[in-house]
């Protein structure tokens, strides 16, 4: 209790007095999942428009294999894209490991199962209801898929916020691939971490109740969009 | 011209264990307004979406005339959560109505269906009279030769059929031809030049509307307009 009660009043006080290490962090933990979930938004939203209207040959194990990755664990996506941007890798000659660039990189591989399937989903549900309207109103099958984005796109926002605050949460990836270099590639995960290694768990626990406080603020944005935009991200929402 | 705009031969259509039509020949020509009627279950709804190409089958389905424009209108139709005028704009662009042209066509498409007050409400927010004369306001919007026409006044109240059916009868003025399938047969009297007379996936009468009430052709379709078809398969 002690500990707790000192970790909240040191989280308080590093807010309070916008401690400019904590104030990097928390920018460049924000800077990297926020990077990581645009390109994966971009990606993974087209993806799953298309998996939800394509027919072709091993259809189905592509998108059991999009569903599997949902449980994608970051430790091994951290590990895959090390040896790709290693010296000795294939991608090794961009030098970019241990940068904010390759956290950008693991994190997007992270989250861009979760658009694609999400999207997938809701896509498939939407077209099962208006697919035909749509179609026989002349579009292709991927305009149908992309209009119902249009459509469902509160549950879209909800989506990728769901996914953001996968990657936000996440220390596996960026561990390995960023180094947790202070200053350069710490986030708040790895600082988490860090600290709790030297066994200054008060400061951890600080960091960790403003990542909670980062996570609760994007949950309030949820609801916020619920409330606002409709009902269908509250199915969405509900199977986090 | 072709007069035929569109024709089945020995059409069949199954859903899994379910043969939903069978052995079906059907032609629409142009400026025809034809009512599809049957018993629940009977394949109206089947029928017009194989003509309008939505549905899977054996047999041939030939578009006699393929510059004639087909739309759809279906009984709850879809609209997306956007505004009246938007769910316009976008059919328009589907149809590829020019974008210089798509405001002026969409105003026009309002106010022939007296929505232009609500242009700027979500369309899913449109009571079931309001959101069905979007649907046909979106559908004269394309300029279609032919529309088909799901049930098109089921649950609406006494007014809000009307008005559809007074639509109705302005698209079949403007010379679109119109298959549309319905229960009400005094609709069906008042709208349609031919009807077509479906019992489990089979058409067993095809006459122009007159001849079909007055002729005794079919024992089943004469059981039908009776009212004494039996829940049963006879």
């Amino acid at each position: 209790m002690n500990d707790f009660g000192q970790s909240v009043q040191t989280a308080i006080a590093l807010i309070a007095h916008a401690d400019a290490a904590l104030v990097h962090t928390v920018a460049l933990s924000l800077a990297v999942s926020g990077a990581a979930c645009a390109i994966a938004a971009g990606f993974g939203l087209a993806a799953g428009a298309w998996l939800a209207v394509a027919r072709f040959p091993g259809h189905r194990a592509v998108v059991m294999l999009i569903n599997t990755l949902l449980a994608l664990p970051s430790v091994v996506v951290g590990l895959a894209v090390y040896l790709l941007l290693s010296r000795s890798g294939p991608l090794g000659s961009w030098g970019i490991l241990f940068t904010p660039g390759a956290m950008v990189i693991a994190q997007t591989i992270l989250v861009f199962p979760v658009v694609a399937a999400l999207a997938r989903q809701l896509v498939g549900d939407s077209l099962r209801d208006g697919g035909d309207q749509l179609r026989s109103m002349g579009a292709s099958p991927l305009v149908c898929a992309l209009l119902m984005l249009v459509h469902d796109r509160w549950a879209v926002v909800t989506l990728l916020l769901t996914a953001f605050g996968r990657a936000i949460a996440e220390v596996g990836a960026v561990m390995i691939v960023g180094g947790n270099i202070a200053g350069v590639t710490r986030v708040m995960t790895t600082a988490i971490a860090l600290e709790t290694s030297k066994g200054d768990l008060p400061l951890a626990l600080a960091l960790g109740l403003v990542l909670l406080a980062v996570v609760g603020a994007i949950n309030v944005l949820i609801a916020l969009v619920q409330r606002g935009g409709g009902h269908r991200g509250s199915a969405l929402a509900g199977a986090r | 011209m072709t007069d035929v705009l569109l024709e089945l031969r020995d059409a069949t259509v199954r859903f899994g264990d379910v043969q939903a039509l069978r052995g079906v020949s059907i032609e629409v020509r142009r400026g025809e307004a034809i009512a599809l009627v049957g018993a629940n279950g009977s394949g109206k709804t089947t029928l017009l979406r194989l003509l309008h190409g939505l549905v899977a089958h054996r047999g041939e389905r030939h578009v006699r005339d393929p510059l004639a424009r087909q739309v759809m209108v279906f009984q709850r139709p879809f609209m997306l959560r956007l505004s009246v005028w938007r769910n316009l704009l976008i059919a328009l662009w589907l149809a590829r109505v020019p974008r210089a042209e798509r405001a002026r066509v969409a105003e026009a498409a309002l106010r022939r269906v007296g929505l232009q007050a609500l242009r700027d409400r979500p369309a899913r927010a449109l009571s079931g009279g309001e959101a069905q004369r979007l649907a046909l306001a979106r559908a004269w919007a394309v300029r279609p030769q032919l529309v088909f026409l799901d049930e098109p006044t089921a649950s609406l109240d006494p007014t809000a059929k009307k008005e559809v059916e007074a639509l109705l009868e302005g698209f079949v003025a403007d010379g679109i031809t119109l298959v549309m399938s319905t229960h009400n047969l005094g609709q069906a009297r008042r709208l349609a030049t031919r009807i077509v007379y479906l019992d489990r996936g089979e058409v067993r009468v095809d006459l122009p509307t007159e001849a079909f009430f007055s002729e005794h052709v079919d024992p089943r379709a004469d059981k039908f307009l009776r009212g004494e078809l039996s829940w049963s398969l006879e």
